[in-house]
């Protein structure tokens, strides 16, 4: 590194060429291509949801995310007579239920987390990271449908209970004593299926605090406890956050599950306990059915704004892991 | 630097301990990880207000065997030990005692300066008594008192709300022993403190811990035997053959350097091997 | 000076007596919390749980509080708050696999793996027909999608370890946004593309195209961290063999990697085996064995299930179990297989 150049002989590096192979040219050429696939597709999910719903959108105008009225009527040759599309309500339904997971996933992830990384002896450390990472895999009708015939039940009793004794809140407060498929229920069921995504990137991030500083809060007498808080807890939160972001990302988009669960109603509606609620992709599985080529073009621009959503959210989250360190799954 | 004293009878105390220094005494200590057998009985005692350097080649047990002193040991997976340490005559080891006493009481000085990276300059000072709860009657007297024996106060006193991690290696390590001194241990034991310092840094350590020496017990594991012959009263030579380590001699400072009683420490001390 | 055998101890670990007085404050807490449900008007599993947990963390608490003092007693009351924070995630999996287990069960029958739904509909008895169309059909949409996902997820995966071109960051960005598409998404992406303008019609292939935008960042994401893990001492060999670097990726780097990648797969089948929503867009679902994935709808266990479980009968939701319990043995296979592999490597 320290060669003694004096600076008037003004030396220019040597460029480096190498004159590759065809082999190797095609071969990078072919690794570049498969490479940029992923932004081929996601520029096309853009595109062609874009131009099938570009129609409906132009019609209905800023009212698409700010009315709450979904409807169609047709004549009898099949012409649309009079439409109105409006996804306000699945947008805060889809938020709300989101949040609710979050909210509920959060905290039981974080303690998870601490657990196997600081708690937990080796061996149920091994067992129960398998475990959580199995819950993963589940597919998401299992979780609609224990969700629906098994959790369901209790969860619509633990509502009564807030509402009983919190009820002065007014998230928790509820007009009609209407329990069941409320947004509450479904925010359960997304939660216990963000727990796991939120609990391998928060155990990822906890297990990069750097154990010299551990050793050091140990050597100054910390309890563990005292050590998480000074050391863990400072140098994991933004991974935390970051994953608790993947987690609502994907508590966004989650469609079987959520329309298992809840009941759609076309009207705003915050009141979490209200058996009422909405869901962006939950709203096109409910009227893909039946639905004329022109409503279709509706879904299809309700597709493309809950992309849009679910890619700025996974967007932030991701930007948010990384600098903490390596990206969590 | 300081004069040696030549008494051979450490262990009673004929230095006056001032208020809060402690002896410590090691008795038949081993140390393993898993079957690895790394230490193999070491008896010191270290007299209150001395300091004490441990010298041998890497991987004798040093390290392993002040770890087991302040019981960090015990951190790593699949570490064991036998024998007892007693602090002022009681064991650190009995059951039933609290570990996290024991580590206030026994300070420690890592090899590489850890400030903890969330906190500024001042708050990584008193950090020790956040951690462990304890009450001060002036905060601000004892921040500029542990950074003053640390040798850091000239340095940092104008920017003490900034990040520990803008100081330069040889300053973070005298904030780590300004940490350690704001829970004002009985003993300080310190590995290898200045081995990622540069020169002049370590003058300024060595320096503080002369100056430290009034108010508490030190032990020093050193790979500089300049270092160990300028700070401290009485060394210990460990060394391995290939086995668990054995401390092979212990005296005072200055005879261990000039008329080593065995021959291995004198063929390290005059740099044949190690 | 005598000889004596030293034997290693860890005088840290717990005693005897102190495992005894945890088991103590544990039945204590028990025993409290039985008899404090029984005087109060609570019920239901919630409050015993609950008050078992409120009790033994007062338990744990003060007893330390008073042996040791206030953070000893914290710390203990973060101990028992981090672990039910655990058993709060095992409960909902052990209630999961529970239930799916005794309920999917009472639907199994031979038949189930012999005959389709070609004759029979989700209401009748649950002998009548079974999953063959459902089984054939995953598996051909797995197969399919992998022979797609498979060459994309590790080519994107080549680019990101081999090429490390200047494209890497949006690449990697890309790739985990891609990963977070809600397959509901992936369903209208392929409706709107592909199966309107073109085919106009139902079939395997289409669930195939939408399944294989789910996998593709899954493979890219684990077969990156597998090929990584490849020492680049390896690929240095390779060049200064005078290899081009085409044939030392393709003779060293990928088959030193080769158990690291059959995970990425199996990972990547395993999140999609049970994916619903697009094949509901898609696929059309039909009830006989099709076995032409680009001709006609095709069945899958996930519409199977979701069609026997919307039909609502207590024999069609028998029989939604009885899909649930067998796609989940499938998956569970599946992850097994690829922990196994992947713990090989390490």
């Amino acid at each position: 590194m320290s060669t003694e150049v004096s600076p008037a002989l003004n030396i220019t590096p040597r460029v480096i060429s190498t004159q590759p192979r065809r082999s190797d040219k095609v071969f990078r050429g072919v690794v570049t291509a498969g490479g940029l696939s992923s932004l081929l597709i996601l520029g096309l999910i853009a595109l062609f949801l874009g131009w099938r719903g570009f129609d409906v959108m132009r019609t209905q105008g800023i009212s698409f995310i700010t009315s709450s009225d979904w409807s169609i009527s047709t004549d009898d040759l099949g012409n649309v007579v009079e439409s109105n599309f409006g996804l306000a309500a699945m947008l805060v339904g889809t938020i709300l239920c989101a949040l609710i997971a979050v909210v509920i996933a959060l905290p039981i992830s974080v303690f998870s987390a601490l657990f196997l990384n600081f708690y937990a002896p080796n061996w149920l450390k091994r067992i129960l990271v398998s475990t959580i990472d199995m819950m993963a895999a589940f597919p998401s009708i299992l979780f609609g449908i224990w969700g629906f015939l098994v959790l369901m039940p209790s969860v619509e009793y633990w509502a009564k209970l807030l509402h009983k004794y919190l009820g002065f809140i007014p998230i928790f407060d509820i007009k009609v004593p209407v329990y069941t498929r409320s947004p509450f229920v479904a925010g359960v069921v997304l939660a216990i299926m963000i727990i796991p995504i939120i609990t391998s990137v928060s155990r990822e991030v906890f297990s990069q605090a750097p154990l010299d500083r551990i050793q050091a809060a140990y050597a100054l007498g910390a309890t563990r406890w005292a050590m998480i808080k000074a050391v863990v807890i400072p140098h994991g939160r933004s991974g935390v956050i970051g994953g608790a972001m993947l987690g609502l990302g994907r508590a966004m988009g989650e469609t079987v599950a959520v329309f298992t669960v809840l009941n759609i109603v076309f009207q705003i509606n915050w009141q979490m306990l209200l058996g009422a609620g909405g869901n962006v992709a939950s709203l096109i599985i409910l009227k893909f059915g039946d639905a004329s080529p022109y409503e279709i073009n509706a879904l299809m621009g309700a597709g493309l704004v809950l992309f849009i959503l679910t890619l700025i959210v996974n967007g932030i989250a991701n930007q948010i892991v990384k600098r903490t360190g390596k990206s969590g799954r | 630097m300081t004069t040696m004293e030549t008494s051979k009878n450490m262990s009673t105390s004929n230095i006056l301990p001032t208020t809060n220094v402690a002896s410590l005494e090691a008795r038949g200590i081993h140390a393993w990880f898993g079957s690895h057998h790394v230490l193999s009985d070491i008896n010191l005692d270290f007299a209150p207000s001395t300091v004490t350097a441990l010298i041998g080649p890497s991987g004798c047990g040093k390290s392993t065997f002040i770890r087991t002193l302040n019981r960090m040991h015990e951190f790593i997976p699949g570490a064991a030990m036998a024998g007892e340490v007693l602090l002022d005559g009681k064991d650190v080891y009995a059951p039933g005692t609290d570990v996290t006493k024991i580590r206030l009481k026994i300070g420690m000085v890592f090899q590489k300066p850890n400030p903890f990276p969330s906190m500024s300059i001042g708050e990584n000072v008193l950090s020790g008594l956040k951690l462990a709860q304890l009450k001060v009657a002036n905060k601000d007297d004892l921040l500029e008192e542990c950074l003053e024996r640390a040798g850091l106060w000239k340095e940092v006193k104008d920017r003490l709300n900034a990040h520990g991690g803008s100081l330069s290696g040889g300053q973070q390590q005298r904030l780590c022993i300004a940490r350690a001194l704001a829970v004002s241990p009985q003993v300080l034991v310190m590995d290898e403190p200045c081995s990622a310092l540069d020169p002049g840094s370590t003058l300024k350590v060595e320096e503080t811990i002369s100056q430290l020496k009034a108010s508490m017990t030190i032990i020093i594991v050193t790979h500089n035997m300049q270092q160990a012959a300028r700070v401290s009263d009485y060394t210990a030579f460990f060394l391995s053959d290939g086995g668990p380590g054995q401390m092979i001699e212990y005296a005072p400072t200055s005879d261990i350097f000039s008329r080593p009683q065995d021959q291995r420490t004198e063929n390290y001390v005059t740099g044949r091997f190690g | 000076m005598t000889i004596i055998e030293v034997k290693p101890t860890k005088p840290w670990a717990a005693t005897p007596a102190d495992r005894f007085r945890d088991i103590v404050i544990l039945l204590g807490a028990i025993v409290a919390s039985f008899l404090f449900v029984a005087a109060t008007p609570m019920k239901g599993k919630l409050a015993y749980f609950f008050t078992f947990f409120f009790f033994y963390m007062c338990a744990t608490a003060g007893y330390k509080l008073v042996t040791r003092g206030n953070m000893a007693a914290r710390d203990a009351l973060v101990s028992s708050v981090v672990s039910i924070g655990a058993v709060a995630t095992l409960i909902p999996i052990i209630s999961i696999l529970a239930t799916v287990v005794s309920k999917g069960v009472k639907g199994l029958h031979w038949s189930l793996f012999t005959t389709d739904m070609s004759l029979a509909t989700p209401t009748d008895p649950i002998v009548a027909g079974g999953l063959l169309h459902a089984i054939t059909g995953t598996i051909t949409l797995v197969v399919l999608s992998l022979i797609i996902s498979v060459p994309i997820g590790i080519l994107t995966a080549l680019y990101m370890t081999e090429i490390k071109g200047r494209l890497i960051g949006p690449i990697r960005f890309l790739v985990q946004a891609m990963s977070g598409v809600p397959s509901i998404v992936a369903g209208l992406f392929i409706l709107s593309s592909v199966l309107y303008p073109i085919t106009k019609a139902y079939s395997g292939f289409m669930g195939v195209l939408a399944l294989s935008i789910l996998m593709i960042p899954t493979i890219a994401r684990t077969s990156e961290e597998v090929l990584n893990l490849i020492p680049n001492d390896l690929r240095e060999a390779g060049v200064a063999l005078g290899g081009t670097q085409w044939r030392t990726v393709a003779m060293i780097v990928l088959p030193a990697a080769k158990s690291g990648l059959v995970t990425a797969m199996i990972l990547g089948v395993a999140r999609i085996a049970g994916e619903t929503a697009p094949l509901l867009l898609l696929t059309g679902g039909g009830d006989r064995v099709n076995p032409n994935p680009f001709d006609g709808p095709m069945g899958s266990l996930p519409y199977y299930i979701w069609k026997s479980f919307n039909a609502g009968s207590p024999e069609a939701i028998t029989r939604a179990w009885a899909g649930l319990l067998v796609l989940v043995l499938l998956v569970l296979i599946l992850f097994t297989a690829a922990r196994m592999l992947g713990g090989k490597k390490k």
